[in-house]
């Protein structure tokens, strides 16, 4: 196989002409200019996924809207970011993660330092948009150090990433199909059991919400440590 | 008194909820002297009024729906009033109150009237509300025109809602308050 040469290509983003290089995303072309696209599953330095959805993004002539984070950029062609839209898009993906699970602020760990509640904000969603399920599913606080509630996990697979790619380890992994999907450890024991996790805590710190968290810890010292991981991903290169 | 220096008739209700955003409207401390000037409560917890009255301007909202009663009254409300306001975050996710939902209505009866109870082991039949299937926010009974989240709501928010509905503007509320605050 032939590996295809890095060019440059030119586009507009929001009416804006950028270039990029042919084997950059969207999502990082629009960074490299200052155009802001709202995030959940990616995080700098893991790999893009595109689980959550909420960078989506319209493509001139392409019927449907894509996530920024794993559509490379193509010659020509004409992103729009924001639209009502987008707006509209971006609000039921934000509704549907508050909705599926059961994110009660009030009761959990990260109040306030919790990147689902911000974008809530950032996104000015008051109320979900879809009915509330009130799932219910087991946590596992068998680890001695850490917790895992699936609960509030919006199964962003940041963990898995980190685990997978970072540690080293790939100790976790999704589990089952659909809105019962968990992220479990090794096949599905107890945090505990798992005899591939080192307990190095950094899919802890990688955790967007209170999925994953820190025990004996109060709502006042909780602060996830996701900008270390970054850095730490970029010393690594 | 012309039309425009009518005052609003404001109601307040306590639904499934701690009373904690009612706490927070106390909050607001000697602002409400200022409020106090433009609206008339004419029901609520503060006050005496015992049946929902009819032409109320605004009604604030505290709580989620948790039983037949609450249902019942938030159609009322919804009949007898221009303008609600969802206050706090049971009013608007179901919150602490939806918590119960994890387990259903039966196990919650069961734990309540059964295991924890010493004598005369049933389920209420007379006078207490019946528990619904889920405890709902508001929304998905009724149409709501404004949410104001927070657990308890801060009385800043509250004020800042409260005057820009007594001035007729809009104010963004993301800048004030957010789920759990």
């Amino acid at each position: 196989m032939i590996r295809e040469k890095v060019r440059v290509k030119s586009f507009k983003i929001d009416g804006i002409c950028v270039t990029g290089q042919s084997n950059q995303t969207i999502l990082e072309v629009a960074h490299d200019n200052g155009i802001e696209i709202p995030t959940m599953c990616y995080m700098e330095g893991l790999s893009c996924v595109g689980s959550c959805r909420m960078c989506i993004v319209e493509i001139k002539g392409s019927h449907e809207p894509i996530p920024a984070c794993t559509a490379k950029i193509k010659e020509g062609m004409e992103v729009t970011t924001s639209s009502p839209y987008i707006k509209t898009a971006r609000e039921m993906i934000l509704s549907m993660m508050f909705s599926e699970r059961s994110h009660t602020c009030s009761t959990c760990v990260v109040n306030g330092d919790c990147e689902l509640q911000s974008k809530s904000v950032e996104l000015e969603l008051e109320h979900s948009a879809t009915p509330y399920l009130n799932q219910r599913f087991e946590i596992d606080a068998s680890h001695k150090n850490f917790v895992n509630d699936p609960n509030r996990c919006i199964l962003c697979t940041r963990c898995i990433r980190v685990c997978d790619e970072i540690e080293g380890a790939h100790a976790l992994d999704l589990f089952g199909r659909g809105l019962n999907t968990r992220v479990i450890h090794d096949m599905d024991e107890p945090w505990a059991d798992s005899t591939s996790c080192t307990s190095c805590g950094k899919c802890v710190y990688v955790c967007p919400t209170g999925a994953l968290y820190e025990k004996d810890i109060s709502e006042e010292d909780v602060i996830k440590k996701r900008k270390i991981i970054t850095e730490l991903i970029k010393n690594k290169s | 008194m012309n039309d425009s220096l009518k005052k609003i008739r404001l109601a307040t209700i306590w639904l499934d909820g701690c009373s904690g955003c009612h706490m927070s409207i106390l909050d607001m401390d000697e602002k409400l002297v200022e409020i106090a000037e433009f609206v008339d409560v004419v029901y609520s917890p503060y006050v005496d009024a015992k049946e929902f009255p009819e032409g109320v301007d605004l009604t604030i909202v505290e709580g989620a729906l948790s039983t037949d009663h609450d249902l019942e009254m938030i159609k009322k409300i919804r009949k007898n009033s221009k303008l609600i306001l969802a206050l706090g975050d049971c009013a608007i996710t179901g919150n602490i109150s939806a918590m119960k939902n994890l387990y259903g209505k039966e196990a919650v009866l069961q734990r309540g009237y059964f295991e924890l109870a010493d004598l005369n082991k049933e389920y209420p039949s007379k006078t207490v509300p019946k528990l619904l299937e889920r405890v709902i926010p508001l929304h998905e009974a009724i149409k709501v025109d404004y949410f104001l989240p927070g657990c308890p709501t801060p009385a800043d928010a509250i004020y800042e809602m409260l005057k820009a509905l007594i001035e007729g503007r809009e104010i963004n509320v993301h800048e004030l308050t957010r789920f759990g605050k």
